[in-house]
């Protein structure tokens, strides 16, 4: 093991993994940490928790994971290179480990136009690929980026993002291998409605042995409606929404439409489970986590496994 | 070349309020080129400004003057013998122009009258886009002449985003991705293995992280 992480136990294990998120509040309000949290305790290995997501000032990561930990769930840090430079990362980093927190997503960022801070200056002294090696080298060297030695370094269990179907998809594999190059333990990709051509982007991962280098959780989003689905399709950069999930939600009533998307989900997961080189799934139910724990179990993922019994 | 664009009419015309002779200041060289303060817009703001002041019922003298290079001592130098018959400068060279003027006329008011944008380079006719931070330790060897640091709206060094659409930036439809434009290029010249070696995290000193910057040639210097 090359860390105290739960998620790299469970993985390690050949347990498939689950993971889902937890958007800090817009405010000091620990409370709402806390109930969004709980909704996910018992169905979820480890929680990420959003760093100002869609450049909305937000809660910090670091300190929305320290009160998850405290009830006695597993934080991952999502870290951001839009907001802070090396010092200040490397910084958060070692605090946010000293609190217990053992685990992390490096991610470039939405860029500032999307928030409330449009004129906001964005950073960007390292890129997601440059964070990646940055936390890998504080672990295995125990060197800053800078060179000196840390005493006692934080030893994180290193995560990165994928995105299988933003363009040029022939770009999609090398950008992951590289990101298992600079140090990627594990990868939590983009929300995966077009099954198809998710398959075919992990038949390359496959081929080029990466599956055996890096651990592979699949983004699953729960559809609330046809009209989500739809925003989801024309609006959110990045996402691929076949017209046959839209047809489907539009198939039955307005009612229904969420029932129909957690089934969708559902049996997304199922299928996906079979695909060789997935490890996991990561569940990012957007404003709806009171639904993840019916899709774990739906999808049989529930009981988790004990850590104690691995 | 440095683009530039003139402020806003209203902009100028407070700077200047209190002044009742002002040289307006051109240059030959960068906003010739872009259109933003060469001779020609020398003369189109003079006449905006005198016919703004007949408005107000006040008389201005404006004396146009266009330097071949505003950045330049021996051009600025141009100026001195008449320095002393106006009340203030407006400069409509790009910012490295006007602390030129600025630096040789210490007790003359100098105002800007142009914003200074970006390195950029003509896409086709009045089209102007950015290409360079001059960043101080060129990549365009290695990302196939497409620059990721000036062209990438995160500047990001190892690959495109997740929110690139259809060759598109996140950002806007109207910004081609870098990222795609590197790949694309890099596949056009049979290289793309050279995308999967690893950017390091860039040493900003030469890019002004270091402090202000200057080049010092010592078989130039007299």
């Amino acid at each position: 093991m090359k860390t105290e992480s739960k998620l790299e136990r469970i993985l390690a294990s050949g347990n498939l993994a689950v993971t889902s998120e937890c958007g800090p509040p817009r405010g000091a309000r620990p409370e709402k940490v806390r109930e969004k949290a709980a909704l996910l305790k018992d169905h979820v290995d480890a929680v990420n928790v959003t760093d100002n997501q869609t450049a909305m000032v937000r809660m910090s990561s670091w300190a929305a994971g320290v009160i998850i930990k405290q009830m006695g769930m597993d934080p991952i840090l999502q870290m951001v290179t839009r907001d802070r430079n090396r010092l200040a990362m490397q910084s958060d980093i070692i605090g946010a480990y000293s609190l217990g927190i053992n685990t992390m997503l490096c991610l470039s960022g939405d860029h500032p136009k999307f928030g409330d801070h449009a004129t906001a200056k964005s950073v960007y002294d390292l890129d997601s690929v440059q964070l990646v090696r940055m936390v890998q080298k504080m672990r295995d060297e125990g060197k800053f980026q800078g060179g000196a030695d840390i005493d006692c370094p934080p030893k994180m269990f290193v995560g990165a993002a994928s995105n299988p179907f933003a363009e040029p998809f022939d770009l999609r594999v090398s950008r992951l291998a590289k990101k298992i190059k600079a140090g990627a333990d594990f990868v939590q990709t983009q929300c995966i409605f077009n099954l198809d051509k998710f398959e075919k982007f992990m038949e390359m991962v496959c081929d080029r042995g990466l599956n055996e280098k890096v651990y592979l959780l699949a983004g699953i989003t729960p559809m609330k409606s046809a009209g989500m689905a739809k925003y989801m399709k024309n609006k959110v950069p990045g996402m691929d929404v076949p017209d046959e999930v839209i047809k489907r939600l539009e198939g039955v009533s307005k009612a229904e439409q969420p029932e129909e998307g957690i089934k969708i989900a559902v049996e997304s997961i199922q299928r996906l489970k079979e695909v060789k080189g997935v490890h996991g799934f990561h569940i990012m139910a957007i404003e709806w986590e009171e639904k993840v724990p019916q899709i774990v179990e739906k999808a049989g993922l529930f009981p988790r496994p004990a850590v104690e019994n691995l | 070349m440095i683009t530039a664009e003139q402020k806003p009419l209203e902009e100028i015309i407070a700077y200047i309020e209190p002044y009742d002779r002002i040289f307006l200041v051109g240059c030959n060289e960068c906003v010739t080129v872009c259109a933003a303060g060469g001779r020609k817009e020398v003369g189109l703001l003079a006449s905006a400004l005198r016919l703004n002041s007949m408005k107000q019922g006040k008389t201005i003298e404006i004396k146009e003057i266009t330097l071949e290079r505003q950045c330049d001592p021996e051009y600025v130098e141009e100026l001195a013998s008449d320095i002393n018959r106006t009340d203030a400068v407006l400069s409509m060279a790009c910012g490295c122009g006007v602390q030129t003027l600025a630096g040789r006329y210490k007790e003359m008011p100098i105002f800007p009258a142009v914003n200074t944008l970006f390195m950029g380079a003509s896409e086709s006719q009045g089209i102007w886009a950015e290409r360079c931070r001059g960043c101080g330790d060129c990549l365009l060897g290695i990302t196939g002449g497409i620059c990721p640091v000036a062209r990438c709206s995160k500047s990001l060094f190892n690959g495109p985003c997740g929110g690139t659409c259809s060759g598109k930036c996140e950002i806007s439809p109207e910004v081609d991705c870098a990222w795609c434009l590197i790949w694309e290029r890099l596949k056009a010249l049979g290289m793309e293995k050279r995308y999967e070696e690893l950017m390091e995290a860039k040493d900003w000193r030469p890019s002004g992280g270091g402090g202000p910057r200057k080049i010092v040639r010592k078989d130039l210097v007299l």
